[in-house]
């Protein structure tokens, strides 16, 4: 516990604050996006706001797996296991997440679908072992933190001639979705993404290592500054991309060095690439198709493909239209902006995706922020 | 006083036996069960009356009464059982009205098939329990369901108590200024259940801090009267209690997260499941509020009981129409200690 302490020391804290409070003098504002929903949880959970000057900004970023998660995909989920002799198997998220016609797989399953929780896709593995007669299907979501252990699943499925396993596959890959935002025009009116750098990601660094970030930071010329999940680590990295925003630098830096290094995890991405291929194109709820933004199974590995064996076809859905989830994904709004904030959509009754995951902005927004918001409106009242 | 005693045949075997139905159905094999284990081990007058009811008399004055049913899983963990856990639990939901607790009822859903040998020693830990804390469990009640419709056991207890003049504890009580006391380490018992079923170890094991809190109560009352609320802050950790402080009383809270005492092998086990301690489970913890002039003295004689020894000041009472439960971090940020939401632990009290 000693080593945790070291990273939530208050006296160093404060020590950072001052030094980013005299960095953050050189520009009237700066707009740092946090890609990663773990670090929009540590920023909420820590109050890390409160000790960064008002002109330094931390817009939250798409990066919350069931967040970018399009409508389309879990009603593509919900049909499957409503209209299949199967069993569907997803992480706990997963499982409140708003599909059309106010359903969820939550509710399909209360209606008898057979759905279940999984800690992890070895859980889903080890059921349709031990049910051969039944198929069993895993709902995979997530960026490249858990799709090595999905292509790992489905090697051992190989291995061990499973035939009634399955994978409906939904990972999604970051450097794309960076790409996406830093490349967005600014939307008129809405302050708009202007983002003058990106707290990179931890763990999905860890695997893909800091070297798929240089061409986006090359290219709109926008800094990285890898992150870890303590709240010292967030500081030094605002520190950090302040600094090279003042100096007009635009390199991947990388504060997370205990973890993540330049190549990443080499076994991991060896094992993605021999399961997996990039789909021309992959919705992402709030940014839209973005081309080359998605794995799916290589053709060597069909059968274990839930698209193919099912023949899943994609759908686009409507989201709800009360819900601002696809602006805040964009960081061209924050979660008080939405006008059913708290009201319509709470943690209980999420009406949008950022509301579900601990890690959404919205969920850790309401559970450790929303003082802040109530405050400014009896300030303005 | 009926000391008659049925004649069963050979005494139950409670090295090698099992639950069966029989042992719900009313006849003589539930007597037996009745005589050799829950007699046996809470022997007392009333229950040597073998009445379907206790009858006794109560000193005058307001009497409390609570009850609990406890469902945990494992039934054994470190620092105590499902038993032990049964008897303290009630005597504490009782204590916190400033009662002094006096008699109890057990209930017990017993599952076919559940070894007699547990449940000896789960019956045993209870009575141990309730010998402690000078507690009666004066009478009580056995159901048996099919194997598969329980989880070994299931235990209801049901206690009472009288509340001394003067003492007026309740949740609705609190005022903006008041003090925040909790009598020692937060999360322990959660954590103890949660790294035993997950097989955690930490160089030291940890220990569910289960214990019967009249005593500290009754110290604490004589040094502080005026004590406006007390609560033992079992599901939902303390960070549910005070959200219910704050909304019965109609405040806010403001704690300093650096006061709160956490064991660090609790952290680090929270940090491994993922689990914040401010939301986890104990078992022998209470959260008081008291006037601020109360405060140091409440404290002093917290700290001075064994059950109180780690006893801290975390913060103070606010006046917020919103009821918002606010921490300064030890980092130097301040957030919402919100009510719980998504998903909870797995039985564990």
């Amino acid at each position: 516990m000693r080593h945790l302490d070291e990273y939530r020391d208050g006296a160093l804290a404060r020590v950072l604050a001052h030094k980013i409070a005299g960095a953050a003098q050189a520009r009237p504002q700066y707009r740092l996006m946090e890609f990663c929903g773990g670090h929009t949880h540590a920023i909420s959970r820590y109050g890390i706001v409160d000790l960064l000057p008002a002109n330094v900004n931390m817009i939250h970023g798409p990066g919350c797996p069931v967040c970018v998660l399009p409508t389309g995909r879990i009603d593509n989920a919900i049909e499957l296991a409503a209209q299949q002799p199967l069993t569907l198997c997803t992480y706990a998220d997963t499982l409140r997440v708003p599909a059309s016609g106010r359903s969820s797989l939550m509710q399909a399953k209360a209606r008898g679908a057979d759905i279940r929780m999984v800690y992890s896709v070895a859980d889903a593995l080890r059921l349709a072992q031990e049910h051969p007669a039944r198929e069993t299907v895993f709902f995979a979501i997530g960026f490249e933190t858990t799709a090595p252990s999905t292509a790992q699943a489905i090697r051992a499925a190989e291995r061990l001639q499973l035939k009634n396993f399955s994978v409906f596959c939904n990972h999604v890959l970051t450097p794309p979705a960076m790409a996406e935002i830093l490349g967005a025009p600014r939307a008129p009116g809405a302050g708009a993404a202007g983002i003058d750098g990106v707290v990179g990601p931890g763990h999905v660094s860890c695997i893909i290592g800091s070297r798929p970030y240089e061409p986006v930071a090359e290219q709109y010329r926008r800094p990285v500054v890898i992150a870890g999940f303590e709240p010292l680590d967030l500081m030094q990295t605002v520190l950090m991309l302040l600094r090279q925003i003042n100096q007009n630098r635009y390199q991947v830096e990388n504060e997370y060095t205990r973890a993540v290094t330049h190549a990443g995890n080499v076994r991991a991405q060896e094992l993605m690439a021999q399961v997996f291929e990039l789909r021309d194109s992959f919705e992402w709820r709030g940014l839209g198709e973005i081309a080359h933004s998605a794995y799916r199974l290589r053709p060597g590995y069909g059968r274990f493909d839930a698209e193919r064996r099912y023949g899943i076809a994609y759908r686009r859905a409507a989201e709800n239209k009360a819900c601002e989830c696809g602006a805040i994904l964009r960081g061209s709004k924050q979660p008080g902006d939405c006008r059913v904030f708290g009201t319509g959509c709470t943690p209980e009754h999420p009406l949008g995706a950022c509301m579900v995951s601990s890690e959404g902005a919205c969920a850790a927004h309401y559970s450790y922020g929303r003082f802040r918001e109530t405050a400014t409106a009896a300030a303005a009242a | 006083m009926n000391t008659t005693r049925l004649r069963h045949g050979p005494p139950l075997d409670f090295k090698g036996g099992c639950v069966d139905l029989s042992h719900g159905g009313g006849g003589r094999a539930m007597a037996q069960l009745i005589d050799e284990l829950f007699v046996h081990a809470f022997d007392n007058e009333w229950l040597r009356q073998m009445n379907d009811q206790a009858c006794f008399a109560v000193p005058v004055g307001r009497m409390v009464m609570a009850t609990d049913s406890h469902v945990v899983s494992p039934l054994f963990f470190p620092g105590g059982d499902i038993g032990s856990l049964s008897v303290h639990g009630t005597i504490n939901d009782v204590a916190m009205a400033g009662a002094r607790p006096l008699y109890l009822a057990a209930g017990f859903i017993l599952e076919e098939g559940f070894p007699l040998a547990q449940l000896e020693r789960i019956v045993e830990s209870m009575a141990a329990a309730a010998q402690e804390a000078g507690v009666a469990v004066v009478t009580g009640d056995t159901k048996v369901v099919e194997r598969g419709k329980g989880d070994g056991v299931f235990i209801t207890t049901t206690g009472v108590g009288v509340v001394p003049p003067g003492v007026e504890i309740s949740g609705d009580r609190a005022r903006p200024g008041d003090r925040v006391l909790v009598s020692g380490t937060m999360g322990d018992h959660g954590v103890a259940i949660m790294s035993f079923r997950e097989n955690l170890s930490f160089g030291t094991t940890i220990r569910s801090d289960t214990a019967a809190l009249h005593g500290l109560v009754a110290a604490m009352l004589q040094a502080a009267p005026g004590i406006r609320c007390l609560r033992d802050p079992t599901r939902g950790g303390l960070a549910t209690t005070l959200n219910e402080f704050a909304r019965q009383s109609g405040v806010g809270f403001f704690l300093m997260e650096s006061a709160i005492p956490v064991r660090p092998q609790v952290s680090a086990a929270c940090e491994l499941l993922g689990l914040d301690p401010l939301y986890v489970a104990n078992e022998g913890k209470l959260v008081a509020v008291c006037a601020p002039q109360d405060a140091e003295r409440l404290l002093a004689a917290m700290r001075a009981h064994p059950l109180g020894r780690d006893a801290a000041d975390i913060g103070e009472v606010t006046a917020d129409a919103r009821q918002f439960v606010q921490m300064q971090t030890a980092f130097g940020g301040t957030r919402m200690v919100d009510w719980l939401s998504g998903e909870q632990l797995p039985r564990i009290c």
